[in-house]
Formats: C-alpha cells, structure tokens, sequence
C-alpha cells in the first residue's frame, strides 16, 4: 500500500477502501461540538456547516428516540438539533425510512444524510433505481457515511448493557467500540468493558452478508478507526464530498493531519476492513448450500 | 419527433419569417419544416405506451419528467404508439412497449391487445406496479357499471412473457427516465454503453423474471427471514401507502393497507445490490443528466 497520498488524485484501493480523492485525520474545531463527540465530531461539525452554508436544509440524523439509547430517524434542521443528535448508539436507526418523507412533510430541497455502510448503499441504490423515491434521488445533497463493522439490535444492547455490564440503560453516558473491547462509561464514572467475543453473537444477522467497512459509497465517510483518541479517519470520496469538504477546510471548521503521519494509520483501516470483508465474503459463499442441496439468497446475485 | 424539433430547435430562428409577409418565403418555409417532419431520425427508438387497466398515473410519471421527456423524444425515441398520444389506431411494430396497467380477462380486447405488443415489441417493459404485479387492481372483484363482469386482472407477466420490471405505485419518473435511457444504450449505444446498459437492467429484468406475485410480505419471506435484514429503512420509504413502519430497526407492514405495488421488495438494498452498478453511481448518474440535457 502506497503511503504517500495526494488530495485531487482519485485512489482506485482494491475494493476494501473503495474510492476516495482524499484521506485525513480530522477533528472539529469546534469546542462545544468536541465535548458531546464520540470522536473527533466529523459528523456533525460537518452538517453543521452544510445547514449554515445552505448546502442543505435539514439532515437525517440518529436522534434521541423512546427509550434511553435507543435512536430514531430524527430531521435536523436547526444547529441545536443536529447537536442533540451527536454521539454514536450502537443499534439500528433505519435512517432511509425518512429519505422520501424529508422532501415531502419537511419540505427539504437539499437533503443531508448518516448513514451506516448499508445505509448508504441503499441511499446510492435510491438514487439509480428510484423505485419507491419519487423525486428524491437528486435532492440527496451530503451523504456522510460512518465505519462499521456490525450493528446490534436495540434489544441486543439492552441486553449487553443490563446483564452483561450490569448497569442501566439510563445511566449510560458513552458507549464505544475499541481497542478489540465493547465499553460502556456510566454517568457517574464507572466503566465496563466487555471482550467483543460477548458481544458477537449479539450481532444483527443480516450485518454478516455486508461487504463494506469504510461506507464506501458516502460522499464523505468517517470513524474512529486509524486515528488517535479524540480524532477521526475521514475519507472524501465524491466530487461533491469532495466541494463541501474542501469549503469547510477553508472555513476553518476541522484541524486536520495527513493520515500518514497519525498511529495507528490507514494500515489498521486496512487491515479491519479486509478481515470483515473477508469474513462475510465467506458467509455469502456458506449461505448458497446452507441446507441439503438448498441455500439462502444471495442478494448480489439478483432480487430472486 | 419532429413537431417537437420544430418548437425547440426552430424556435430562435423563427422571428424573420413573421417580420416580412412574403406570401411565397412563408410557404417555402412550412414546406420545409413538413420534410424535416417526416424524415425519420435513423438512430431513435421507437416506443409505444400500452394501456391495460390502470389509472394512466405511470403515464402521469412518464410526463413528469417534463423537459427530460422532451429530449427523451427528440434525441432517443420516437413514440409510435399512444393512447391520447400518439393518433395511430393498432398496435404497430416497435423497439420497446411500455404497458401500463392488468389485464381484465372478461375484456376480449384487453387481451387481445396485450398478446399483439408481445408480437409486434421487441422489448416488453411492465410499467408500474399493475402490469407487473395486479397492485389494487389484485383487489378487484367485478361489479362496477357499467361492466359488471370484469372482475379478473392479471399482471401482463400472467398472459405473456415480460423482459423489465419498473415496480411501484405510481412508478417514479426518474426510474422510468433511467430505463427509458438504458434501453437506447442498449439498443443504439456504443459496445461500452451497451455493456453498462445490460447491467443497469439485469436486475430490472431479473424481477420480471421472478415472478408476478409481490405484498409487503416479500419482505418478511425474502429479506428478514432469510436473514438479511439491517434496518436501513428503504422499504417504508418507498411504500406508497404508508404501510411499512419500523419497530426496532426491523421493516413492520400493516398488511391490510399493502396494495401489492412491489416497490418495497425491489427497493431494498438486500433484494438486489449489483456492486457491478450502483458503486459507480457518480458517473452513471452524471451521464443520464448529461443524456437529457
């Protein structure tokens, strides 16, 4: 893997990285922003700024749904909003539901989006064969991706957080993923950590047949990945991805420092997304003779 | 077509002619613009709309792409074929029919007219969630004035052999513009263009292929049991009816609302997600936008 990267050229990485003009380490230069951030508050610093500049009206984000930790497709279009919205929650918020609703009852024209990998494959999918999406496949304006390796079913972290960390849902400030732990920070300072060996089998099934790490299709994607504590991996891809980013350089709004020069680097990067790849690769391979002469579909081989 | 050549492409050079009212120049000029009508374009296809029983809202969508349907029928295909459209009586020989709407079985015509758009069609294309899969027409029951006895509707695929599926309720513009310019690609493009194109439809046609039965159920038997569910939401946001909520990021269909359009199940990213497509999304969507500029 070349280690020297240039910011206009466009890097054909063999699949595992996907497509991207650009890769940084980066964080907001916002204070307050940093403060509520699960790492270097990418997501919504650079919302922020799309909302401020009029690059879009309103963005669908996770935000705070009925039951503690639980989140909901949720229509920021106020800075206040987008703010109560940060940090990462570690189950399903099934953020395309509102793709369509966005330009109808909230009247968005430009529409901002978060997705998980999958998420954005849907959203990409949206857009060429718009079945369902009237209207709406060039209204998506900013569509931020986040690194993911699996998703976990609100019940399934419930389950992680009362009987496994033993603590309550309620008192929960942080959940993280890291450092091959699943941690769970307490709101008056207690910390668990559970081994992912724990939480594996937690996991969302349909998480398994996913071949995508980095969210590779975003305009721009992030993660905690390869970069140290407090700061993000950012990878431009888009020729529009590509526009904001570079406003928002210029506007001052992130710190940033060349990948190469960061630990643990791209390299780590690399190295989980090709071990997930990997691995679901083969479960997609195990599903097509999964009984007696009879297998389970395979959805990159056709809707049959 | 031409008539739409002679708004669009004439229009800046059309003051003079009014300015002086030299009888002989003015019909010289009309003289030439009729030639310019009836010389065929050599490289457009030609496409007709076929009219089973639906609402004419898939046709609606094919108009609302305004403009984009303007240059669809200047630069790629000449509509041969059309109710209120097009003023040709039968069913004439054609690259592509885009049938919208089932077939009523009690309707001798109906069915008659379906068969001869397989014949006389190269390219069949089920328009819209009744052609491809009966939708609120699966409901039907007769005894309405003032043709009680057709009470029947089936799905075109029922009847006759359907290349590409365009589900949905109504179907989108933008779904129908894309195979609308694919199937020129495929038809008249270059080998590149041709090659995207098959790709762009495989799956399209695939769901023709699959069957002519869809429900939101789809998305119980062939996504969430078959463990592939995760959540994005696709399916409640393509359900033309609301019928689809999510309860704890898994796809929730109230099935007494589902009118059977499809759209749900072939919007899902895990009913089909060609990685040999949708990746290069950036590029493919720029070219459908350059195509009708």
């Amino acid at each position: 893997m070349p280690l020297m990267r240039h910011s206009n050229e466009v890097r054909e990485m063999a699949g595992e990285l996907g497509k991207y003009k650009l890769c940084v380490s980066a964080r907001s230069a916002d204070k307050a922003i940093l403060k509520k951030a699960q790492d270097g508050g990418i997501v919504t610093q650079l919302f922020k700024f799309a909302l401020e500049e009029g690059i879009i009206d309103g963005a669908i984000v996770a935000g705070p749904g009925d039951e503690p930790w639980r989140p909901r497709p949720f229509i920021a279009t106020t800075v206040e909003e987008l703010m109560s919205s940060s940090g990462t929650k570690y189950n399903i918020s099934p953020q395309v539901s509102w793709i369509k609703e966005a330009t109808r009852s909230f009247g968005l024209d430009k529409i901002g989006i978060v997705g998980t990998p999958c998420q954005m494959q849907a959203v990409r999918k949206g857009q060429l064969y718009p079945v369902g999406l009237r209207d709406v496949p060039d209204k998506i304006k900013l569509a931020i991706g986040i690194f993911c390796m699996e998703n976990f079913s609100y019940q399934s972290v419930k389950q992680l957080v009362e009987d496994h960390a033993a603590m309550k849902m309620e008192a929960v400030k942080k959940m993280e993923i890291g450092k091959g732990k699943f941690w769970v920070y307490g709101q008056r300072g207690q910390v668990v950590q559970l081994p992912l060996k724990v939480t594996h089998k937690y996991e969302q099934p349909g998480c398994h047949v996913c071949l995508d790490y980095v969210a590779n299709l975003a305009d721009v994607s992030t993660g905690s990945v390869g970069s140290p504590d407090g700061w993000s991996t950012v990878f431009v891809r888009t020729r529009n991805g590509d526009d904001i980013w570079s406003k928002a350089i210029a506007a001052g709004c992130f710190e940033t420092k060349p990948i190469e020069q960061v630990k643990p680097g791209l390299e780590l990067v690399t190295k989980l997304a090709t071990e997930k790849i990997t691995k679901n690769q083969k479960t997609v391979e195990e599903r097509a003779k999964f009984g007696v002469n009879k297998g389970l579909r395979n959805p990159y081989l056709g809707p049959k | 077509m031409g008539l739409l050549s002679r708004i669009f492409g004439k229009k800046s050079a059309s003051p003079e002619p009014k300015a002086k009212p030299a009888a002989g120049a003015d019909v010289e000029k009309k003289a030439e613009t009729i030639k310019k009508e009836e010389k065929p374009v050599a490289d457009k296809i030609t496409v007709g709309h076929v009219h089973m029983s639906g609402c004419t809202g898939c046709l609606v969508s094919l108009a609302d792409n305004y403009g984009g349907l303007l240059t669809i029928l200047d630069k790629y295909a000449d509509l041969v074929y059309g109710l209120t459209l097009a003023d040709v009586r039968h069913i004439p020989k054609m690259d592509v029919a885009l049938v919208e709407g089932s077939v009523c079985i009690q309707d001798k015509l109906s069915v008659h007219e379906i068969k001869e758009a397989r014949e006389k069609a190269a390219v069949v294309v089920a328009v819209g969630g009744c052609a491809c899969y009966g939708n609120i027409t699966r409901f039907g029951r007769g005894g309405q004035p003032n043709q009680p006895q057709h009470e029947s509707y089936l799905p075109i695929g029922d009847l006759i052999k359907v290349d590409v599926y365009i589900p949905g309720c109504a179907p989108t513009p933008q779904l129908i513009r894309n195979v609308c310019v694919m199937a020129y690609l495929l038809l008249k493009g270059n080998k590149d263009q041709q090659e995207l194109a098959k790709k762009y439809l495989t799956p399209l046609m695939q769901l023709a292929d699959r069957g002519t039965e869809a429900c939101g159920c789809d998305l119980m038997y062939d996504v969430v049991n078959q463990g592939l569910c995760m959540g994005c939401g696709s399916c409640a946001a393509a359900c033309p009816v609301r019928a689809i909520t999510h309860e704890y990021g898994k796809p929730n269909v109230n099935r007494e609302m589902c009118i059977k359009c499809g759209a749900c199940y072939a919007q899902c990213p895990r009913s089909f997600f060609n990685f040999d497509v949708i990746p290069e999304f950036e590029g493919i969507m720029d070219a459908i936008d350059a195509a009708l500029k």
